[in-house]
């Protein structure tokens, strides 16, 4: 058997389902989970049996982050062979992430994607036969994660993280080309200015930090926001997409009143998807206050799903709804394409066109209520996705648990830079810990150092001889 | 060129191992295969070009010092011979921390050479022979021996290619190329074919150097004086330090100017480098003159460093300003240098061309992955430098030796030397141009300090066979004795009484308030284990000619103890992967999930270990994962 590191991930899928299991796994799981768990009869987890089940609290700074029951299991009698823990909570997205963040504060590493999969393989509680199935899980997931991960990076924070990075190999490389060519280039005076801008980057890091935890409590996904006049369809295609009666449908006018929100994994994509009210002119003042959240919510949305109702002519409130989509990532849905449609793809693409010539926008037919041209609309949904074109919100989110502990990593890392200026320790120090700190954020980007320094010591610094 | 002679005769002599070439690569090659035993023969074009220095004047350097301080560790040549023929030295970036100081020597260059061939005379099991190699001979992928340029063929078990920058030779400036070795030596103009016929790819690369001028030309006066260390640390272990305490002489430092530069800017169309008549790949650290001025346009100066080549020589090295200029503008470009002004040529600068190997044909332990028994090292597996290729001698006659005697290969990883990161990086990434030493080429720098070499290594180069039974005892005495002295000063209370207090003071240290240990105060950057020596109660004494190693290791150990602890933990991730083997005959094609690009790469390179796989650019974490589990499934 053999012991590695301690990892820990979310096992069941990140949605506000009713229960999610957070699992650590590796030689120091008990001991990270002595650290986050509480539990009623106040033993540690580390000194119960294997393969019991204890109720209690998980804890992070003193605050109950859920009331859990925790599966312990030692090794070599668990899936992959080594001690695990199995956090049972209640999940939600933001709990269960929670969780999984406190188990990497105190000592556990994100699992990388298919990781489970191959531990096990490697201390022999998979069958030999299925090593080739391992390696697909592996590399599959793995393509996914890295896809994923970085296409949902916004321009702006892959430019903000990139130009933190170019900065910092700029510093690195000043000191090594200095301690490799110490008659050609000097290092003195050099530590202030260093001083100076390891402070402002750590600033910048702590921002990117705590926008991932707007992010966090706004819900992981893409900002969805489905529009509509009244009674177009707009709670028929969320049921279908979520897959159960969650919005009332009726055939009354206004009957989605307030704001409905469901978190759907459309194959691999988490999607936030807002359901709104239909928008029209109307005196009812609550669901007035529905129509302004509506509008409010299409301003800050990823992308806009806009469901006209093809069996009913276009009227103003449809031209109310073209001009909130305006420039905004969009797809437009011509529903009921069972009925008789009265409306088609060329009257809208007109309506639309005349408004905003320079766009360019996927119009599907569709019929909720029969499940028609659904799979067409998610297949665009997933190759916008892919593309780039749709990308989280404008205000910087960084979701991804992965990434905000490499943020966390690289600001250790420059902190570390800072304690040795202030205790006084030789340049050549400070380059340790300025990697470290580059290679962490490349881990966002997905870029790795390779021949970086060794470039740019040359291009940037005139080496003598 | 093809080579064509038909009068074939076989030697009569028979030997084990023949090495080409008598470089700095040769030199250790030969002498380490020698000390291990094996009857070596070592072919050289000049007899009077043994261990020629032909650029720069000096041993060690950045990063380079520590790979003479590695080799001498092992047991190699170069680190003693540089101790007997320095004329000055100088222990680079004393300010630093300790990983990064490095020793630098001038060397006498005529005395240098003179005494590594005296050694290599000297050596039993050792002959020399003045020739040109022109033919690898091979059979089924293994080498048979060697055939010269009167067609004779020796028959050796083992050869190692030493050739440094002499194959396809080409030296150039202006106007002019002549098809000659360094210095106008003879070039070695056959051996390229008979390497490419054995499959070997070659590259071509390019490097070059400046004049060397006459001492009496040169105005001192307007130069700043450059003097050696006041004391001077020996680059080698079995070095008395008194011995090296000797009279030094001078370097000077001069710049360019702006003047200079326009000349350059002027006759740039007269450069071969910029006209293109130089096809090979130059080297970014050590650019000429005229590629500063190009790539560093805005720089107003440029340094120069004045070096002597000698104390029995008036010639002098112009550092900073190598060329490939034609002889007219260099005059005319050197004498605008203050002092400089009425300065004789005595040798020009030329840029050279000569052919050597993709190194990504070698195995770790520097013998070719398709040829049994061929073995390389130096500049002729793409490296620069006098140091990168003595490391990489050393290695190759150690494992052509290990090899005939039937026990595994030495492969030094990242982690344990500079040698390992050199030859790692030699045999494992692409490179366009020749490899030089840095310090940021080592990860785990912190460990790979030149003060500690002979702790890293020199128990390796014991069962090696080329470390003495008496050193080797006396390196493990010297460990124990840093061990138990560590183990002390960490536990060693330091009460407040007045003598202490007294002491802090003298240091401007802060007063102690409460009682402390003795490695608390050490760690404070004002105070050091010498300097807390009178306060140290129950210090033991050391015996005398280790007194000042041991002090000066506990003193970095206890200081550093965070940051060493941290790398030792890395060290510890990095070897697990590296302990991971992956066998010889692996058939990439039959892991399925990896990606076309990782198999690609992977069978070009054909790495030894998971490690060495991850560092291959192109091969992914999630490969090297499933690369794992498919060895595993195996």
């Amino acid at each position: 058997m053999k012991y590695y590191n301690t990892i820990a991930a979310i096992s069941t899928a990140v949605s506000p389902s009713g229960i999610g299991i957070v699992r650590i796994v590796g030689k120091e799981a008990f001991e990270i989970a002595d650290k986050i768990y509480k539990g009623k009869c106040g033993k540690k987890l580390s000194e119960q049996k294997t393969h019991t089940i204890h109720y209690g609290y998980i804890v992070d700074n003193n605050k109950i982050l859920d009331e859990v029951l925790i599966m312990l299991m030692r090794g070599p009698h668990s899936y992959t062979g080594e001690d695990t823990i199995e956090i049972n909570c209640h999940g939600g997205v933001y709990v269960i992430k929670r969780i999984l963040e406190a188990a990497i504060k105190y000592g556990a590493r994100p699992a990388e994607p298919g990781e489970f999969t191959k531990r096990a393989f490697l201390n022999g509680r998979l069958d030999l036969s299925q090593a080739e199935a391992v390696g697909d899980i592996i590399s599959s997931e793995n393509e996914f994660a890295l896809r994923s991960s970085i296409s949902q990076l916004k321009g702006n924070i892959k430019k903000k993280i990139n130009h933190i990075r170019d900065e910092i190999i700029y510093h690195t490389a000043f000191i090594e080309s200095a301690l490799d060519d110490p008659e050609h280039i000097s290092l003195d005076g050099y530590v202030d200015k260093l001083e100076r801008d390891v402070c402002r980057i750590l600033s910048e890091i702590s921002d990117l930090i705590s926008t991932c935890n707007d992010g966090r409590i706004i819900k992981e996904g893409i900002q969805t926001v489905i529009l509509g006049k009244p009674n177009a369809g707009k709670s028929s295609l969320l049921n279908i997409l979520v897959g159960e009666e969650r919005a009332i449908v009726t055939e009354i006018e206004g009957t989605t009143r307030d704001i409905l929100e469901e978190h759907i994994n459309l194959q691999g994509i988490s999607l936030n998807i807002i359901d709104t009210a239909g928008i029209h002119d109307t005196e009812d003042i609550v669901e007035r206050i529905g129509i302004e959240k509506a509008k409010e919510y299409a301003e800050k949305a990823d992308l806009i799903i806009y469901v006209v109702d093809a069996s009913t002519s276009i009227d103003e409130n449809d031209e109310k709804i073209i001009k909130i989509i305006k420039g905004k990532r969009s797809i437009i849905l011509l529903n009921k394409s069972d009925l008789d449609m009265i409306v088609t793809k060329e009257d809208v693409k007109s309506i639309y066109f005349e408004l905003y010539p320079a766009d360019d926008i996927p119009i599907i037919e569709v019929s909720a209520k029969k499940n028609q041209g659904i799979k067409e609309f998610e297949k665009i949904i997933k190759n916008m996705f892919f593309e780039g074109n749709l990308a989280l919100n404008d205000k910087i989110y960084i979701t991804n648990i992965r990434q905000k502990k490499a943020l966390q990593d690289a600001y250790e890392a420059l902190n570390k830079v800072n304690e040795s200026i202030t205790a006084g320790m030789p340049e050549d120090f400070y380059s340790i810990d300025l990697l470290e700190a580059y290679e962490s954020l490349g881990k966002i980007t997905g870029e790795t150092i390779g021949e970086d320094l060794v470039n740019e010591i040359f291009s940037k610094f005139c080496m003598g001889k | 060129m093809k080579y064509l002679v038909n009068s074939v005769w076989e030697s009569k002599d028979n030997y084990d191992i023949a090495v080409v070439g008598a470089g700095h690569a040769g030199c250790e090659a030969a002498l380490a295969a020698a000390r291990l035993g094996f009857k070596t023969i070592v072919f050289t074009v000049s007899i009077d070009s043994i261990a020629l220095m032909p650029c720069n004047p000096n041993i060690g350097g950045s990063s380079k010092g520590h790979l003479v301080r590695e080799i001498d560790a092992l047991g190699g040549e170069m680190g003693k011979v540089i101790d007997k023929t320095f004329i000055q030295s100088k222990m680079l970036n004393k300010s630093k921390g300790p990983a990064v100081h490095s020793l630098r020597a001038q060397a006498d260059k005529a005395n240098y050479s003179k005494t590594m061939r005296q050694v290599l005379e000297s050596q039993k099991n050792l002959e020399i022979k003045q020739t040109e190699v022109v033919n690898i001979l091979t059979e089924d992928n293994k080498v048979t021996g060697v055939q010269i340029l009167s067609g004779g063929i020796y028959y050796v078990k083992a050869v190692i290619l030493c050739t440094g920058t002499y194959l396809r030779a080409k030296c150039i400036y202006g106007e002019i190329a002549n098809n000659t070795g360094p210095n106008g030596l003879q070039a070695a103009n056959y051996l390229t074919e008979s390497l490419k016929n054995i499959g070997i790819r070659m590259y071509r690369f390019k490097t070059g150097t400046p004049a060397r001028i006459d001492k009496r030309s040169v105005d001192f006066s307007k130069m700043e004086e450059q003097f050696g260390d006041e004391y001077i640390v020996p680059f080698s272990f079995t070095t008395n330090p008194d011995d090296v305490q000797v009279d030094q002489v001078s370097c000077w430092l001069t710049y360019t100017n702006e003047k200079t530069h326009n000349i350059i800017r002027a006759n740039l169309d007269r450069s071969p480098l910029f006209s293109g008549v130089i096809e090979g790949t130059g080297p970014r650290y050590c650019p000429s003159i005229e590629d500063k001025v190009v790539k560093f346009a805005d720089k107003e100066r440029h340094q120069v460093f004045i070096e002597p080549e000698g104390i029995e020589t008036n010639e002098m090295y112009i550092g900073g300003m190598s060329s490939s200029l034609p002889e007219d503008v260099q005059y005319e470009m050197y004498r605008t240098v203050p002092g400089l002004e009425n300065v004789k040529i005595v040798r020009n600068a030329y840029a050279i061309e000569y052919d050597c190997i993709d190194a990504r044909q070698l195995k770790p332990s520097l013998e070719f992955r398709n040829i049994e028994g061929l073995f390389s090292g130096g500049q002729f597996n793409g490296s620069s430098g006098y140091e990168e290729a003595a490391a990489q001698g050393l290695i190759a006659g150690i494992n052509a030796s290990r090899k005939l005697q039937g026990k595994e290969s030495i492969v030094l990883d990242r982690s344990q030397a500079y040698i390992g990161v050199l030859i790692d990086d030699l045999v494992t990434k692409e490179s366009h141009e020749p490899y030089r030493m840095m310090t940021s080429r080592a990860e785990y720098r912190l460990l790979l300090r030149q003060d500690n070499a002979d702790q890293r290594l020199t128990e390796i180069g014991y069962e090696i066979g080329l470390i003495s039974e008496e050193r080797y005892k006396r390196l493990l005495l010297k460990k124990k004795i840093i061990k138990e002295e560590i183990e002390r000063v960490l536990h060693v209370n330091i009460g407040t009484n007045e003598k202490v207090q007294a002491l802090l003071k003298k240091y401007k240290s802060t007063p102690l308030s409460s009682g402390t240990t003795l490695a608390e105060l050490i760690r404070r950057p004002e105070l050091s284990y010498k300097i807390l020596e009178s306060i140290d109660e129950g210090k033991r004494s050391f015996p005398e000619e280790i007194r000042e190693e041991i002090e000066e290791q506990v003193n970095i150990f206890i200081k550093y103890e965070g940051y060493i602890k941290r790398q030792e933990k890395q060290v510890e991730q990095f070897k697990k992967l590296e302990k991971r083997k992956i066998p010889d005959d692996i058939d990439y094609d039959d892991v399925k999930s990896l990606r076309l690009e990782a198999v690609q790469k992977l069978k070009e390179y054909r790495p030894v270990s998971i490690g060495q796989a991850s560092r291959i650019s192109g091969v992914s974490p999630a490969d090297i994962s499933v690369l794992l589990v498919y060895l595993v499934g195996r």
